[in-house]
């Protein structure tokens, strides 16, 4: 006699993600692949199969900088976010319950409105007759409008506060988890804040740390709008180098190439910070 | 004395700190508060603070059609996505929430990719399918494009739901007699239903704002109201879009409002 093998009543079949698994396989996963074979074509107009060029220029003295310029804004634009974030996250903690949801709200309202909209906001308070040039401005600190619109500077401080929530959220649940008697501990102990800070505080709150650099750092790479809007025609970062191969100038093969190479290398780093992310929580825990 | 000093460097640290962060408030309201305020400016330009105020930016968007088209586009697009999202998404979540097997993880990373890979990087991808199998860019490859994208944000909260309820309701449920479809239809449902929502609600904002994925999917006949904006202000500086802006805000946050109130949104964005 045979057991049939009863699924419990709380769970439900496999099978059910079949649809989806499909949809997946079909649309992103065979796309991706796709990208594999058409980079291999050496023209444009894809007849000859084969050739490793689009993949030299990929990596080549231009190529390779443009990469490297993009993970350097991610870092540039991480950094920044991070030590404003975990301010707001510290202090955040320390507030009045009643407060809280407000911020909360305050956070999470860039992150649901369009970036096209928080980006354009930029626009206005960094241009010629924006806010900062008018405050500089009235405080008699310079004399005509400085340019802050497509700077590296602007760039950086504007992609830093279209990614914040991605940055503060999770830096918040990680500083809640700590058990605010550690700190007490501490400062009983005589430590100074900046000691318990430094000692507790940020070690304990790491996981997080490296939770928010991760979304941060991956959304800035990719951000097309904002780098191409604030920073201007003058910069030139990964996205915008594989939109101008695609539509201007139509070479499929080459941007297959950027993709991958693009793609490849953010695996890459989020596959070092969920490294670092388990090593972190190891030390948080121990 | 001792004392004294540690004082004064905590109220230091304290100070700079909450500096620090009031600055920050100040940084995530601001672009808010500067587009609403400049969409009501009487002039041509950007200028902040604006000189004089007017609707006028509001009655030139009420006449301009090249936008209505492209928000249409967005709407239809996002709504349609939405719904398959929902489908898929509350699917797949049922059958790999709690399975312990192999391939219920792998679907997991499968399903969550395409919130960490490059959008860009796919949405040339697909177009590059799409072409290959002859399929012309249209309101349907937006819609599939999108949804591989969103279908994520449905799978978090109504995973992160799911994995909250009490199994003991399910097991009392079946030993009463009720089917799994039952179970199912009045004890599941009802209970994750507010996830599913703000999941939903996520879903859509996110389509209604992708850029890398319509960058490449859409043409003048599918023009979609982001990149249309995009384009718009690469261009000139065309205080219309100002307006547009002033209107996005508005919408997004009574939809924020509501979704609160019905879905607990903030609670669920976090556990994400």
């Amino acid at each position: 006699m045979q057991t049939i093998k009863r699924l419990p009543v709380t769970a439900y079949p496999l099978w059910l993600a079949s649809p989806l698994a499909l949809a997946m396989l079909l649309f992103f996963i065979t796309p991706l692949l796709m990208l594999g074979v058409v980079s291999f074509y050496s023209d444009t107009a894809m007849t000859q199969w084969g050739s490793f060029a689009n993949w030299a220029k990929t990596l080549d003295g231009f190529g390779l900088t443009v990469l490297l310029d993009t993970l350097w804004l991610g870092v540039q634009v991480t950094a920044l976010s991070l030590v404003l974030g975990f301010a707001l996250a510290w202090t955040f903690l320390r507030m009045p319950g009643r407060l809280q949801p407000l911020i909360i709200f305050i956070v999470m309202l860039p992150l649901l409105t369009s970036v096209v909209v928080r980006t354009f906001a930029w626009i206005v308070i960094l241009g010629r007759q924006g806010i900062v040039n008018n405050f500089l401005m009235d405080l008699g600190l310079i004399e005509a409008p400085i340019k802050l619109l497509y700077t590296r500077l602007g760039l950086v401080v504007t992609l830093a506060n279209v990614q914040l929530p991605l940055m503060v959220l999770p830096l918040i649940t990680a500083l809640q988890r700590i058990d605010l008697n550690l700190s007490d501990a501490s400062a009983s102990l005589g430590a100074s804040e900046w000691q318990t800070f430094k000692k507790i505080t940020v070690p304990l709150a790491l996981p997080g740390v490296i939770a928010g650099c991760l979304l941060t750092f991956s959304a800035a790479i990719t951000a097309f709008i904002s780098q191409s809007l604030i920073g201007g025609g003058q910069m030139l970062f990964m996205p915008m180098y594989l939109y101008q191969q695609v539509s201007a100038l139509s070479n499929f093969p080459f941007a297959a190439a950027i993709s991958l190479t693009f793609l490849a290398t953010v695996i890459l780093c989020v596959s070092l910070f969920n490294m670092l992310g388990r090593l972190s929580r190891g030390y948080a825990n121990g | 004395m001792m004392a004294h000093q540690k004082d004064f460097s905590t109220i230091l640290f304290r100070g700079a700190l909450g500096f620090l962060a009031a600055l920050t408030v100040v940084l995530l309201i601001a672009p808010t508060a500067v587009v609403l305020i400049v969409s009501f400016t009487d002039g041509y330009s950007l200028k902040f603070p604006p000189v004089s105020y007017s609707t006028r930016w509001y009655v030139e968007l009420w006449n301009a059609s090249h936008l209505h088209f492209a928000a249409m586009n967005s709407i239809k697009v996002g709504l349609a996505t939405t719904l398959l999202s929902v489908v898929f998404g509350v699917l797949a979540s049922l059958a790999i929430v709690g399975s312990k097997s192999r391939l219920a993880r792998a679907l997991d990373s499968l399903f969550m990719s395409p919130l960490v890979l490059p959008a860009l990087a796919f949405g040339f991808a697909a177009l590059m399918t799409f072409s290959a199998v002859g399929w012309s860019v249209s309101i349907t490859t937006l819609i599939i494009g999108h949804t591989a994208v969103c279908v994520p944000y449905v799978i978090r909260t109504t995973s992160a739901a799911l994995t909250q309820m009490d199994p003991a309701l399910l097991e009392s449920s079946a030993s009463l007699g009720a089917s799994r479809w039952y179970s199912f239809r009045f004890v599941t449902l009802p209970l994750i239903r507010p996830g599913v929502m703000a999941g939903a609600f996520i879903a859509f904002m996110s389509s209604f704002d992708n850029v890398p994925v319509s960058l490449f999917l859409r043409d003048a006949r599918t023009d979609m109201l982001p990149i249309r904006m995009w384009q718009d202000l690469e261009g000139k500086l065309d205080v219309t879009i100002a307006a547009l802006s002033g209107v996005i805000i508005i919408f997004t946050l009574i939809m924020m409002i509501v979704m609160e109130r019905v879905a607990g949104l903030s609670r669920r964005l976090r556990q994400g």
